[in-house]
């Protein structure tokens, strides 16, 4: 097992190193850092000075690739190419734009995000099968049609609806909870109710229907006309085999988005005023704090390959057709 | 003197695709069945009449022209006459005399609702408003200074008394229904003839077979769908000559405007991003799945790698990218409109990019399969070359997947559109598009009463476009997975 | 037909219409049989006849949308068809169990198939929690399971195909069950698997005085294992008989076809009987005989008069109007003309010979896919192909017989050894230089569905060939050539325009055919032509391969694992087991007289339509282990009835017999 869960991480690196790739030349070659200073600067005429002032002090002042003035192994490692790609490997993301530390940053802001993806994730994920189950249970009946008519609607709002309508809804018609911010500890729960209901009732459409099709699919094959041929009655037959057979794709899919949980919900957390990771990106994508976005562009990749990883060994837990090879 | 945007040549491009398309599946037994049951289905004629509606005012969106100037004394002759509006004085009174074409660049659709894009207000008013939404002052005819509402300078301003204006509205709707009842009835009696001549009956028997929905196509339902939306739109017509139906927004435009030109952004979006991802997820995946081996690899390397950055953030670095250097190269576009549809194009082509990995993984393992397939086999014992089995045996059959995911992608993309927006890096913030509207009506969602008819009419829009695209990619894939179909 | 068990009277079985269609497909219509206790009725027909929906109805597990209209089925004293769903529970895997064709989608893959059959002991035996652990040890032994309390713990996928088929028996047993309904229970397996099963079916039905409907399309095995049979044509039952009285004489004029129509070797000299045209669409309302368009005695009268029963002997009746004159005379079974003096010696040279062919597949693991080992599919394999006539290669499936096929082809391409053809060795040269080659050898593969791409027309799938290999690049002279080739395999060339889902199985594989000899090839590699084809059509796919190999002079490499087929067609036989032929000879020499202990066993598991027959049939214990990882030794001497302490030490080398065979096995005499 600890084997290949090495072989599978040895697998990620050459990902890493493509995505560093794109990262730099997007970042660093289709612009240079000159054009960036002259951008975070806001005029077109700004001196050269401004300019290399800026760079001097966010460290883009280096070649890009090889440094020919720098002296023995500085010649490589002195440039932007290290300094602001190769270190982030280390999980070295350095400062942002506007001095802050990064990596600090970033510690501080995954809980909020889990806060909020966690439950949604969860409580989601109890709704849609239930939901999808009992589609499933009472199939080619009014319940059925209802329903697939109830999901495809939900599915073609989109999620700022769900955003500001339940912000709307409930925070200003009954002012049951607070619109948006948060707090530490478990003060934390009364800001976090709205965007957990407004997370979960939005993913209901998508989610419900990806399950009933997998039931459906499910309670086609053989082996339910098996079970149904002992006589078992329908629920257990839709509980036990249907549900544990669909549950492999569910499961392996619910792990591949686990690590990603920490990058946290974009609009949601902005929305919310939550203090997550999301809302970080926002920030930084509207403040056009390049640094930021390169490190999580890089946090993003890492952990959706371990999600890969985590879902491939999910399936040899849960599938006893796939073994470990 | 027409102007060919870049988006505009690739919208003609693709609909000579779609075309080559219909006259290719015409002519092929496999890609006509598939198509004759999306036309026999109740749900996929009605959604697909509602698609049409957007299509075509998308359409008319995309002839872009430099609209002739007029000398100043010419100005107040009316110009092309328009259904939706009496028509005002002529577009650019703003550019040079001398010259003969304006630098404005302005659409079919343009011209249309040229009432309704000159019209504008101050600021802020309610649907059928005949006062602006906030109090300013207001100099009174005793010179006096009042804070109050201001009346709107076109909206309702037709009517003498505004306490009028319910009979007014009333009076406006029955007239648009009977305008589009009219209109509908003409298509109507046009359709049944045809029905009828085509099933060899008189009119009388092909008309009450089509409502007795005894036709194989249901020709009923896609009548009611079509005379539903030509009432709401010839209604719609009608009501916004004297008002602005869904209000103006903060600069005072208004916003029934704003939705249908945001139109084609969304049809844009949803459109030209598959058509751009799809050579190369189409060409990638087979060849992964068909020579393998090192193909392969180096084909599931690259996709596994962009897959792996957040799209959110490929598009947010791709887009900051390009702002940078538009800003760094602002010589180097002719106008806004043209600045504003090329990033409308790159967006289109980083969604693609982001998008284009889940086709090709589908395509690939398919490939996969089918070079294991008899005939495949058979072709090889035959000696037929690799590349000829690619294009006579492969792609045929891998064609349903591509046109299920074309048409499943596209309500998703739709959605995106706005929530990229949102975030600002959606489209340029000039151009009209449902993201921006819902984005600079969020703003003012804290006001006191709400300000909620920007995002109100955003939001049914949007809804009615992606709710029958999702329905009528129900019904298509239905039609080409008969898999999926039994499992229904 | 007193104390029946069962009895079904004008069970009329309705299912949603067909893509396109607007009627119902009503695939069960007025049937009515009865089964006694302990009585094996058999249940005949070939696919589509609503045979298997007749069972579903029986426990009332029809697909979706299918519905019962009409007619009773009394278990006892009990109608099935007016209980509550709740009560029907009770009976299906209580009273009546059943077991289902494909043993490998059947059983839950999730569920170790201990906790599968405790299911079914829970819901029906009413014992006591600990009990049924014991139980279901107990059954397990009793279908034949070795190691049963290991084998509980398992999964499905861990399993061959014939113990998950004894699996789906325990679970069926679990209940105690009167009737034991087997939907097609050996087809998907193999003839010695078949064999163990079929015997396994007759001992529990034995001990536990169980009825069991048996539902196959095997004459073979309604020969050997029920007492009475019921023969069921588009929805009808056309024949009732005991299975004695219908052997010696089948009254209706399809059963008689139907047993004319199988190949043996004593048919060789003839071509075999066919029946014309195809099944009747079954969303119709019939007015006359639904055989009458196909029925060589068909009268005037059968197109308008539905027929009724009528008794044709004292354990037979018949729905056929010929039977209201009496005993009508039919015309002595097999009269045809010999067409040949076909048993032609071999010409001297070889057309096509394989040297020591071996075609090894690597199994990759980690991260460099590193190789950890071969598949061995064909572990050296000596061969030579004569114009004219026919090597059958004959196999359980997994021996690699079809890698062998696709290895000499060049479609695999060989690990080691040679395929000589014209003086070059096929297997070395590069793809350019094969293309020439490729239009000598061409194939015919099993599954007529998936060997013809459903986007092409017929005109283009069958000139393919002769595009690729610019035989006739003009478009006007390939149409003209592929309208002759489809007249020649009896499609005619109105098929040109058409696609292949517009044609019946047996049509495509003529198509198929036709598409092999449009670059008239002197060697057809046929995989499994017929064994996805119903025996009336076999037949006509076998005349045709037998004229052709006469017009032609083609020599035919035939791989099959139905030895009648090769009684009738071939002229030498090739046996092979794990990779390696085992046994060759002349077909009279093997089948006549085996001498390998594989082959002997081979041979005596093929049940023989006829029920007189009375056979010894040589048990073979297990299952065919993996060619990635062979016995040590002759590979079969595990599994060997004969095998002695040396068969372990080494691979039998070829010895060549008196007779002019070969055989690999240590225990056979060169005398």
């Amino acid at each position: 097992m600890s084997a290949y869960i090495i072989r599978r991480l040895l697998y990620a690196i050459p990902i890493l190193i493509g995505v560093n790739l794109i990262t730099f030349v997007l970042f660093f070659v289709v612009n240079s850092p000159d054009d960036m200073a002259r951008m975070q600067l806001g005029d077109k005429r700004v001196t050269a000075e401004a300019i290399q002032a800026w760079k001097a002090d966010h460290g883009y002042d280096r070649p890009l690739l090889y440094n020919a003035q720098a002296e023995g192994t500085d010649k490589l490692t002195d440039t932007i190419f290290f300094e602001k790609s190769l270190k982030l490997f280390a999980f070295d993301f350095g400062t942002s734009d506007s001095g802050r530390d990064i990596g600090y940053d970033i510690r501080q802001r995954m809980w909020p995000s889990l806060a909020i993806a966690l439950p949604v994730l969860l409580v989601g994920l109890a709704i849609n099968i239930s939901y999808a189950l009992m589609i499933v249970f009472f199939r080619a009946t009014y319940i059925d049609v209802g329903s697939v008519v109830l999901l495809v609607a939900m599915m073609s709002i989109s999620g700022l609806f769900y955003i500001i309508g339940g912000q709307f809804l409930v925070g200003k018609l009954f002012h049951l909870v607070p619109i948006s911010g948060y707090d530490t500890g478990l003060d934390a729960f009364k800001f976090l109710i709205l965007p957990v209901i407004v997370g979960v009732v939005g993913g209901i459409g998508t989610g419900t229907r990806l399950y009933r099709t997998f039931f459906l699919e499910e309670a086609n094959r053989d082996y339910v006309r098996t079970a149904r041929a002992k006589g078992l009655r329908e629920r257990i037959v839709l509980f036990r085999h249907v549900l544990k057979n669909a549950l492999i794709p569910i499961l392996t899919g619910v792990v591949a988005v686990l690590p990603l949980l920490f990058m946290g919900a974009l609009i949601t957390e902005s929305f919310f005023g939550i203090p997550g990771l999301g809302s970080y990106t926002i920030d930084a994508i509207n403040r056009q704090d390049f640094a930021i976005v390169r490190a999580m562009v890089f946090l993003g990749s890492v952990l959706y390959i371990l999600g890969l990883i985590l879902t491939d060994i999910s399936y040899t837990m849960v599938d006893p057709r796939v073994r470990l090879s | 003197m027409p102007v060919i945007l870049t988006t505009d040549a690739l919208i003609f491009l693709l609909i000579a695709v779609a075309l080559g398309y219909g006259v290719y599946a015409a002519q092929h037994e496999h890609l006509r069945a598939p198509w004759r049951s999306v036309a026999r289905s109740r749900v996929g004629v009605a959604a697909l009449v509602v698609i049409g509606c957007y299509v075509l005012i998308g359409l008319l969106d995309s002839m872009h022209f430099h609209p002739r100037v007029e000398p100043v004394a010419a100005s107040s002759a009316a110009p092309a006459a328009t259904d939706a509006a009496r028509a005002d004085a002529g577009g650019a009174a703003a550019a040079p005399m001398e010259a003969r074409y304006s630098t404005q660049v302005l659409s079919v659709l343009d011209v249309i609702l040229s009432g309704l894009r000159e019209r504008q207000e101050k600021t802020f008013s309610a649907p059928f408003a005949t006062h602006l939404f906030v109090k300013e002052p207001i100099e009174q005819p005793d010179g006096s200074i009042v804070r109050g509402y201001p009346p709107l300078e076109h909206g309702g301003a037709h009517l003498k008394d505004p306490s009028r204006r319910g009979f007014d509205i009333a009076v406006r709707t029955v007239l648009g229904a009977i305008k589009g009842l009219l209109v509908w009835m003409a298509l109507t009696a046009g359709l049944v003839w045809l029905v009828a001549h085509a099933r060899g009956e008189t009119f009388n028997d092909g008309a009450s077979a089509i409502w007795q929905a005894r036709t194989t196509v249901p020709w009923r339902v896609l009548l009611l769908t079509l005379a539903v939306m030509l009432v709401l739109g010839f209604v719609a017509a009608e009501l916004a000559a004297g008002y602005h139906i869904l209000g103006t927004d903060k600069v005072g435009e208004d916003v029934f405007y704003q939705s249908l030109k945001s139109i084609r952004t969304g049809l844009v979006i949803g459109t030209l991003t598959t058509l751009v991802m799809l050579p190369a997820a189409v060409i990638l995946g087979i060849m992964a799945g068909y020579f393998r081996g090192l193909t392969d690899d180096i084909i599931q390397y690259l996709y596994t790698t962009l897959n792996s950055i957040p799209g959110v953030l490929l598009i947010a670095a791709a887009i900051l990218m390009l702002q940078v250097y538009m800003t760094n190269n602002a010589d180097q576009f002719a106008s806004l409109v043209e600045r504003a549809d090329l990033r409308l194009l790159f967006l289109c082509i980083i969604l693609g990019v982001t998008s284009w990995t889940g086709l090709c993984r589908l395509l690939r393992g398919e490939s996969l399969k089918l070079r294991e397939q008899d005939y495949v086999q058979a072709a090889s014992a035959l000696g037929v070359r690799h590349g000829t089995i690619i294009s006579r045996h492969i792609l045929p059959n891998v064609l349903h997947i591509v046109m299920i995911t074309v048409v499943l992608d596209f309500s998703g993309l739709v959605l995106a559109e706005a929530v990229l927006s949102y975030v600002n890096i959606g489209v340029d913030p000039t151009m009209n598009s449902w993201g921006n509207m819902i984005n600079s009506a969020r703003l003012e969602l804290a006001r006191e009463p709400i300000v909620w008819w920007s995002l109100a009419a955003a939001f049914v829009f949007m809804f009615t476009l992606v709710l029958a695209a999702n329905l009528f990619a129900d019904v298509v894939r239905d039609a080409f997975d008969p898999r999926l179909a039994r499992v229904r | 037909m007193t104390n029946a068990l069962l009895e079904v009277t004008g069970l009329t079985t309705e299912l949603p219409p067909s893509r396109g269609g607007e009627r119902p497909v009503r695939v069960c219509d007025d049937v009515g049989f009865s089964i006694r206790p302990g009585e094996t009725v058999a249940l005949l027909g070939e696919s589509g006849c609503g045979k298997s929906m007749t069972a579903l109805s029986l426990m009332r597990l029809l697909p979706l949308g299918g519905r019962i209209a009409a007619g009773s089925v009394c278990l006892g004293d009990q109608d099935l068809l007016r209980l509550t769903e709740r009560d029907m529970r009770r009976i299906r895997g209580g009273r009546m169990g059943m077991i289902f064709q494909e043993p490998q989608t059947s059983l839950n893959p999730v569920l170790t198939v201990g906790a599968q059959i405790a299911e079914a002991v829970r819901v029906h035996a009413g014992m006591p929690r600990a009990g049924i652990g014991a139980r279901v040890v107990e059954l397990l032994r009793a279908v034949g399971i070795p190691d049963p309390e290991r084998r509980a713990e398992e999964y499905p996928h861990q399993l061959s195909g014939g113990m998950k088929q004894r699996i789906m028996v325990a679970m069926a047993l679990a209940g105690d069950p009167e009737l034991l309904i087997a939907d097609e229970p050996t087809t998907a397996l193999d003839v010695t698997i078949q064999a163990q099963v079929l015997q396994l079916l007759k001992g529990v039905q034995r001990e536990r005085g169980m009825a069991v409907l048996l539902i196959t399309h095997d004459l073979g095995v309604v020969a050997e294992t029920a007492d009475r049979l019921a023969v069921m044509y588009a929805g009808q039952i056309v024949e009732q008989a005991s299975v004695a009285a219908f052997f010696a004489g089948p009254a209706h004029p399809y059963s008689r076809k139907l047993l004319e129509s199988l190949p043996a070797a004593d048919k060789r000299a003839g071509a075999l009987a066919v029946i014309p045209g195809r099944v009747p669409p079954l969303d119709q309302d019939f007015t006359g005989c639904r055989f009458a368009p196909r029925c060589f005695r068909a009268m005037e009268r059968c197109h308008d008069t539905v027929p009724g029963w009528l008794d044709a002997g004292a354990e037979q009746r018949v729905r056929c109007l010929l039977w209201e004159a009496g005993t009508p005379t039919f015309a002595p079974v097999a009269a045809q003309q010999a067409t040949d003096g076909e048993e032609a010696a071999a010409s001297a040279d070889a057309l096509l010979s394989t040297d020591d062919l071996k075609i090894h597949f690597p199994i990759r693991r980690g991260l460099f896919k590193r190789t950890v080992g071969h598949v061995k599919a064909v572990d050296g394999l000596d061969l030579a192909l004569y114009a004219g006539r026919t090597l059958a290669l004959v196999g359980e499936s997994g021996c690699g017989k079809t890698t062998a096929g696709k290895g000499i082809l060049q479609l695999a391409r060989p690990t080691a050894g040679a395929v000589h053809y014209d003086g070059v060795d096929l297997s070395r040269l590069k793809p350019a230089r094969l293309r020439p080659y490729r239009k000598d050898l061409q194939v015919i593969f099993q599954d007529p569905f998936a060997s013809m791409n459903p986007r092409m027309l017929v005109e283009d799938i069958v000139g393919e060939g002769l595009q690729a290999l610019g035989i006739a690049p003009g478009r006007a002279e390939r149409r003209q050539r592929v309208a002759a080739l489809l007249e020649q395999v009896g499609i005619g060339e109105q098929a040109l325009g058409r696609y292949p889902h517009e044609f019946s199985g047996g049509q495509r594989q003529r198509i198929c055919i036709a598409r092999a000899l449009a670059v008239e090839p002197r060697l057809i590699v046929c995989d499994e032509p017929t064994s996805a084809l119903d025996v009336s059509v076999q037949a006509q796919i076998l005349n045709l391969l037998k004229r052709l190999q006469q017009e032609l002079g083609l020599a035919y490499l035939f791989i099959t694992h139905d030895i009648s087929v090769v009684s009738y067609l071939a002229h030498e036989v090739a046996v092979m087991y794990l990779g390696r032929i085992v046994e060759r000879g002349s077909t009279a020499q093997i089948l006549g007289e085996p001498r390998h202990p594989y082959t002997k066993a081979l041979l005596s598991a093929v049940p023989v339509a006829d029920p007189e027959r009375q056979r010894d049939i040589i048990r073979l214990e297990g299952d065919m282990p993996s060619p990635a990882n062979p016995p040590a030794g002759c590979h079969f001497h595990p599994r060997c009835p004969e095998a002695i302490e040396d068969c372990a030490a080494a691979y039998p080398d070829e010895r060549r017999l008196a007779d002019g065979r070969t055989v690999r096995c240590i225990r056979v005499q060169t005398d």
